[in-house]
């Protein structure tokens, strides 16, 4: 075992591990705001479209303002994503040289589709103030398609990775006879585009949603809590029971087409029928377990349904071949706590749908909100998991079965991979800091602005603020909101 | 087939020279704005004309990227190996720039503004100079396949002064479209701030460009070649007339068609460069055919560009247009009812 280890630590070089973990650290970072690149758009329509058609201002006030965090956090995904597509190139040149003609189309596909997502966002941020309303709207309906499409490309690409094809190779191993519509159309890529793109819904709709959740329990039970909380947080509760089905064929589709992977998600060390089913625990390089709760049958009726389903197990194949204990045991906990996120999600979507069907309202309890307070930032690390599960359990292959990562790492010296990562997270840090900073000042200073009107309501009817069309610079109420916001927001802005 | 993605490249490459070329300037007339008082009127001009626009503009550098693997994947291999260092703080900068910038828009307060400024303008300078030592390192011949990362490969005669022609072009094309937008935008005074600028901007190309003569004649012997003659150096002729004329038209105060000519003076350099680095993608060693993907995926690539411009095409036509008539602006204060927060200085 040991002399494996050493021969593996020799053939690995010395430039593999910065350059992993600087891949690892700009996708972790980048897939934190996808959700919101992906769905985001499609919320603030729906409340938009509400607004419109209900002539409703604090609709239109919810969607003006999610729309100003959607400008800052689109331009953040912007460079991030650049810096990724850099990256392929910095970090994985053998990949990109030898695969690219190969699995390249579906990047080609979300380059123009996120071409025109950028122009129809910049038409919809820019188009608030004098775009007749509802061409301003329907400006924007593709905006969730054009975002869908770029997903599929994205996917498109990844799932070819997990399952690569539409390829033959010649004598010398190189790709020749591509095929591409074989190459996009993966057999993981179904799967595993839904899951995505349900994943990326939700995520957006419980963030979202949560904002308001804490401002309901910090005691502004207004509509304007109450709107903001309910149009994503439905949209979010009834897609989590989808997407725990979606998550199940996922896996299935991981059992029948990556068996190594699936081996190593469920921690599975010897092919066998009967395999018990692990909730955590922790796998050792000579195949046992420690720690963890152990179900007996379950792992072989979760796969196929039935008892007697043989699950392969990791030690089938070569040592070299397969991810390490180590790298199964981090694969197996983001899987197990992706799933266990994901069912105490259900539970909360039911609580949701029980109270509303029951009453028509929101539920009551405290704990309630609390949960659904935490649920966005949860549901943000099951997308990590999620992540995390395909690529650790994909490990040592780049390209399932064809190349090992350590074939594809750049030549460039492990010294200036680690100075290229100590660079990237410093800034990368402050960029996300300074975001989060400007979003959480955004929110202060409408809460401050909401409070003042709240006091300025009574001599001010509501109906002189037209929502549409240019108007002069200064908001009449702020100046009064001044003076009485600032011991607010000490309070407030923890 | 391969020869025709080869031309999608070029042009994409010509369209991100003007588009995010126009932004780099932008950028670098931001950071030659002066201090905060002195630059305030500026900076708000810069902020106004590129928000809208400034994403569209750079995803056509991840187009650039996309076409190159897919079409030339051994090509994108060689030069991402030997140019290491330059794209890799190119991208830093694109980080630093696009972050600076979307984040000075909504920050109040005096302090962080300037320091996301800072970031925005500074990266806008050495953003553009690194990607131009790039095509300097590669026009060349010093990109070869197997060239390991060297200092060599950008840090050289021809590199540097590509840059330095890079930042040079952008800031030109930043001031000529700073003119017509201060026009636009009703602030008058800002139109010969910019004019001035545009023309110190062109003398420093055509220094630059003269230059460049001697020392690229035997360091890049077959780029030079192909732009003293043949349609290399027609197309190089045409460039210098439009950028004449843009001159006369920013000169005369007519700025409805200084636009089009800088962006055609900047589209027709890069046509030439790939019109004389023909029949290589890397030269001397490297052809566009030799380079080529399979060419199943290269068709395919012509199905989803043409698609694509479809697509594409027409919602960028209305949003340039929108943009040009005023139609897109901000949201205010007003809209999204905002308040002061104390600490803000705005």
């Amino acid at each position: 075992m040991l002399s494996t280890a050493a021969l593996l630590a020799n053939s690995t070089p010395a430039q593999l591990l910065p350059a992993r973990e600087l891949m690892a650290f700009t996708l972790a970072s980048h897939i934190l705001l996808v959700p919101f690149g992906v769905a985001l758009p499609f919320i603030t329509l729906l409340m938009h479209h509400r607004a419109l058609r209900r002539n409703d201002p604090v609709a239109l006030t919810l969607a003006r303002r999610w729309s100003a965090v959607m400008a800052v956090q689109f331009a953040v995904g912007v460079v991030t994503g650049t810096v990724l597509s850099f990256e392929f190139g910095l970090l994985w040149p053998g990949m990109m040289g030898r695969w690219g003609d190969v699995f390249g189309l579906g990047f080609g596909i979300e380059a123009w589709a996120f071409f025109l997502e950028a122009v129809l966002i910049a038409i919809y941020l820019y188009g608030w103030r004098r775009l007749k309303p509802w061409t301003h709207f329907w400006l924007a309906v593709p905006l969730p398609l054009a975002a869908l499409m770029g997903a599929f490309g994205i996917i498109a690409a990844n799932s070819w990775m997990n399952t690569p094809r539409g390829f033959r190779l010649d004598a010398q191993g190189s790709p020749v006879a591509v095929d591409v519509r074989q190459a996009i159309f993966t057999p993981m890529f179904g799967p595993e585009y839904w899951h995505f793109v349900v994943a990326m819904l939700l995520t957006a709709g419980y963030v979202v949603a949560g904002v308001y959740a804490v401002g309901w329990l910090r005691g502004r039970r207004d509509r304007y809590h109450r709107l903001g909380f309910t149009v994503p947080f439905t949209v979010a509760a009834i897609l989590t029971p989808v997407q725990f089905m979606l998550g199940d064929s996922a896996a299935r589709a991981v059992f029948h087409k990556q068996p190594i992977k699936f081996a190593a998600t469920e921690i599975v060390w010897k092919t066998d029928t009967h395999v018990p089913e692990y909730m955590f625990g922790r796998l050792h390089p000579d195949g046992t377990i420690s720690g963890g709760i152990r179900i007996p049958q379950l792992d072989s009726i979760l796969a196929g349904f039935s008892p007697d389903t043989k699950v392969t197990g990791l030690s089938s194949v070569a040592a070299s071949d397969r991810p390490t204990a180590t790298q199964a045991t981090i694969a197996h906990w983001a899987f197990d706590i992706m799933v266990t996120i994901g069912s105490v999600l259900i539970l909360l979507a039911l609580w949701y749908g029980w109270c509303w069907l029951r009453r028509r309202d929101l539920p009551r309890s405290r704990w309630f909100f609390r949960c659904a307070a935490i649920a966005g930032v949860a549901c943000l690390v099951t997308v990590e998991c999620g992540w995390i599960t395909t690529e650790v359990g994909r490990q040592p292959w780049i390209v399932y079965q064809h190349m090992r990562v350590s074939e594809a790492v750049t030549g460039t010296r492990a010294g200036s991979l680690w100075a290229m990562l100590g660079i990237v997270m410093v800034v990368y840090v402050a960029v996300f800091g300074s975001f989060l900073a400007v979003v959480l000042k955004m929110r202060t200073r409408w809460r401050i602005a909401d409070e003042g009107l709240a006091t300025a309501r009574a001599e001010q009817p509501p109906e002189t603020d037209t929502p549409y069309g240019p108007r002069s610079e200064p908001e009449p109420t702020t100046t009064g909101a001044e003076s009485g916001g600032s011991d607010r927001t000490s309070g407030g802005a923890s | 087939m391969a020869d025709l993605i080869a031309w999608v490249m070029v042009l994409a490459i010509a369209a991100y020279a003007c588009a995010g070329g126009t932004d780099y300037g932008a950028g670098f007339w931001d950071l030659l704005a002066g201090g905060a008082e002195r630059g305030k009127r500026p900076r708000w001009l810069i902020d106004h004309a590129m928000a809208p626009v400034w994403e569209v503009n750079n995803v056509w550098l991840i187009f650039i990227l996309v076409i190159m693997w897919t079409g030339f994947p051994t090509m994108f291999q060689a030069v991402f190996s030997a140019m290491w260092l330059p794209l890799a703080l190119a991208a830093v900068g694109l980080v630093l720039r696009g972050a600076g910038f979307a984040l000075r828009k909504p920050t109040r307060r005096l302090s962080r503004q300037r320091i996301y400024g800072a970031a925005f303008a500074i990266s806008s300078l050495l953003t553009p100079f690194f990607l131009g030592a790039v095509l300097g390192g590669i026009a060349s011949g010093r990109v070869e396949v197997g060239t390991p990362a060297s200092a060599d490969a950008w840090a050289n005669g021809t590199s540097v002064l590509v840059g330095l022609l890079a930042i040079a072009a952008t800031a030109f094309l930043g001031a000529v479209f700073l003119c017509s937008d201060a026009l636009r935008f009703g602030a008058d005074d800002l139109v010969d701030h910019f004019r001035l600028r545009a023309l110190i901007a062109f003398a420093a190309v055509v220094v630059l460009a003269l230059i460049g003569l001697p020392v690229t004649h035997d360091d890049a012997p077959y780029v030079w070649d192909g732009l003293t003659r043949g349609p290399g150096l027609l197309l190089i002729v045409l460039a210098a007339v439009c950028g004449l004329a843009t001159v006369l038209l920013v000169w005369r105060r007519s700025f409805g068609w200084s636009r089009h000519t800088s962006v055609a003076s900047v589209a027709l350099v890069v046509g030439a460069w790939g019109f004389a680095q023909r029949p290589y993608v890397l030269p001397t060693s490297l052809t566009v055919a030799e380079a080529a993907g399979a060419d199943h995926t290269l068709r395919w690539l012509v199905i989803v560009t043409v698609i694509a411009i479809l697509l594409v095409g027409p919602a960028l036509v209305v949003l340039y247009r929108l943009d040009t008539m005023g139609e897109l602006e901000e949201l205010t204060d007003a809209d999204t009812r905002a308040a002061r927060a104390p600490g803000d200085n705005l």
